[in-house]
């Protein structure tokens, strides 16, 4: 049962990854008892189960996904949201309103427009479907403020790190309310610009050098150097 | 017809551009060079300079052509007014129209189209320069531009052709050889899968002679799969490199 990588090896499509009495992960397929790689990035074990940890890629809705959407549509009884997947996704107006929706009373375009950014659930989602979102929980619905940014979705856990270690590190440096949305899409909500511009720099950095090692202490060094700067300004 | 141009190689086995008959042209290519599309590939094979897009998956569009069981892939070969001697018209020919189905036909194997249906994937491939071989180069770099687009692939397809040139067979024929050879037989093979995804025959070719062709071939893809993979690889060895 031989492999044929080394831990956190970049690999592309095609690569042979093992053969034998493995499990085809994330991102590799399996064919005549051999493990391929199907997309570009890092390799790795998880007991008997081989994951390559992409570089690339794009989100595909998962049930009980919390994800952030721009409206890009109003239709008749509900909106078509966009969430940067291959699929758009459908919001119907009964869930917003909590109360059975009439046509007749409700304007739909004053409760959400197009362009709108909603924090939303998937509630369902199959190959024949389009995804369905929900936003009748605590935390869910409309954003008011804040500044958004995109990332390759796959660079989600690493910017959450080990046991939420990196996000919540960024949180408590910059003192910003932070919302991954697990389609890429981020959402940061601070006290001033600065913070959320800080928190901005740190997350990009997170998603350029992924595939470096020692980013952590990378990061915290950035976070503390300038927060440092903003203090000495601001003393002066 | 001067003398020259009759003979295409010498005495030595040297070729009018100086190669051997086993030699690919050098190649150069480049992953992530458009920032606006999903993924993107350039590729300079010999002469050949061509350019790749790629976009999705993502909703089709006319939404009338998505398949409601799997993704549709949709590849546009083009050739650029400037890329040959003569001025080609920018509208789609009857050539650039069989290539595109050909360039389509050959990158499908390599894909998953049942993860994902009702959706699609867009390829566009613009020749900037030609000298023969191109839809090879194109399917080359078509490939690296949808594996750099995050789309999921059996393996990197890879194409080169071999052909016979004055009784001799030959590999990678650029454009005289092409016009004035014999035979040309392009080959796009995935080779971590041993699969051949395309293989044409443009001339007359003995059984041994096709065997050898289609061998030299595949062993040119090889070689170019190695580049293909180390392009792939350079665009993300470069932020890792400058951190380190």
């Amino acid at each position: 049962m031989p492999m044929f990588f080394e831990k956190k090896q970049l690999v592309t499509p095609g690569e042979l990854l093992a053969e034998g009495d493995y499990l085809a992960g994330e991102n590799t397929y399996m064919e005549q008892n051999k493990i391929y790689a199907s997309r570009i990035g890092l390799v790795d074990t998880d007991n008997k189960k081989v994951n390559v940890v992409a570089l690339r890629a794009f989100y595909v809705p998962k049930m009980g996904d919390i994800i952030i959407g721009s409206v890009v549509e109003v239709g008749f009884n509900g909106w078509t949201v966009d969430i940067k997947s291959p699929y758009t996704a459908l919001l119907r107006a009964s869930d917003v309103l909590s109360r059975p929706f009439k046509p007749q009373n409700d304007e739909l375009s004053q409760v959400l427009n197009a362009g709108d950014l909603i924090v939303a659930k998937i509630a369902s989602y199959d190959r024949a479907h389009d995804p369905q979102l929900t936003v009748g929980e605590p935390g869910l619905g409309k954003i008011t403020r804040g500044q958004i940014l995109h990332v390759t979705p796959t660079k989600i856990p690493r910017i959450i790190g080990r046991k939420g270690s990196m996000i919540s590190m960024i949180k408590q440096e910059t003192g910003c309310q932070i919302i991954l949305g697990l389609n890429g899409v981020i959402l940061v909500t601070g006290k001033n610009l600065e913070d959320e511009e800080l928190a901005i720099t740190a997350i990009k950095k997170i998603e350029e050098e992924s595939h470096t090692s020692g980013l952590t202490d990378r990061i915290t060094q950035l976070l503390k150097e300038s927060k440092g700067k903003v203090e000495e300004n601001k003393i002066e | 017809m001067n003398e020259k141009a009759e003979k295409l190689i010498d005495k030595k086995g040297i070729r009018l551009d100086g190669r051997k008959a086993d030699e690919l042209r050098p190649l150069k290519l480049q992953v992530g060079v458009l920032s606006h599309a999903d993924g993107s590939a350039y590729i300079e094979h010999g002469k050949n300079k061509i350019l790749a897009a790629a976009f999705g998956p993502r909703e089709m569009h006319p939404k009338h052509l998505s398949l409601p069981d799997r993704m549709v892939l949709r590849c546009r070969y083009h050739m650029a007014p400037f890329s040959v001697q003569e001025r080609k018209s920018p509208a789609p020919s009857r050539r650039e129209v069989e290539l595109s189905k050909v360039i389509k036909e050959c990158l499908e194997p390599a894909l998953f189209l049942e993860l994902y249906p009702r959706t699609g994937v867009d390829v566009f491939v613009e020749v900037l320069q030609a000298d023969g071989g191109t839809r090879c180069a194109s399917i080359t770099a078509a490939a690296l531009a949808i594996a750099d687009a995050g789309v999921p692939m059996r393996d990197l397809v890879v194409a080169c052709a071999a052909g016979k040139v004055d009784d001799t067979v030959v590999l990678d024929l650029y454009d005289a050889e092409d016009k004035l050879g014999a035979a040309d037989v392009p080959v796009a093979y995935m080779p971590s899968l041993n699969a051949v995804t395309l293989l044409q025959m443009d001339g007359i070719l003995t059984p041994e002679e096709f065997e050898k062709a289609m061998n030299m071939a595949m062993d040119g893809c090889k070689k170019i799969y190695e580049m293909q993979k180390e392009a792939l690889k350079t665009k993300y060895m470069v932020v890792k490199e400058a951190e380190e």
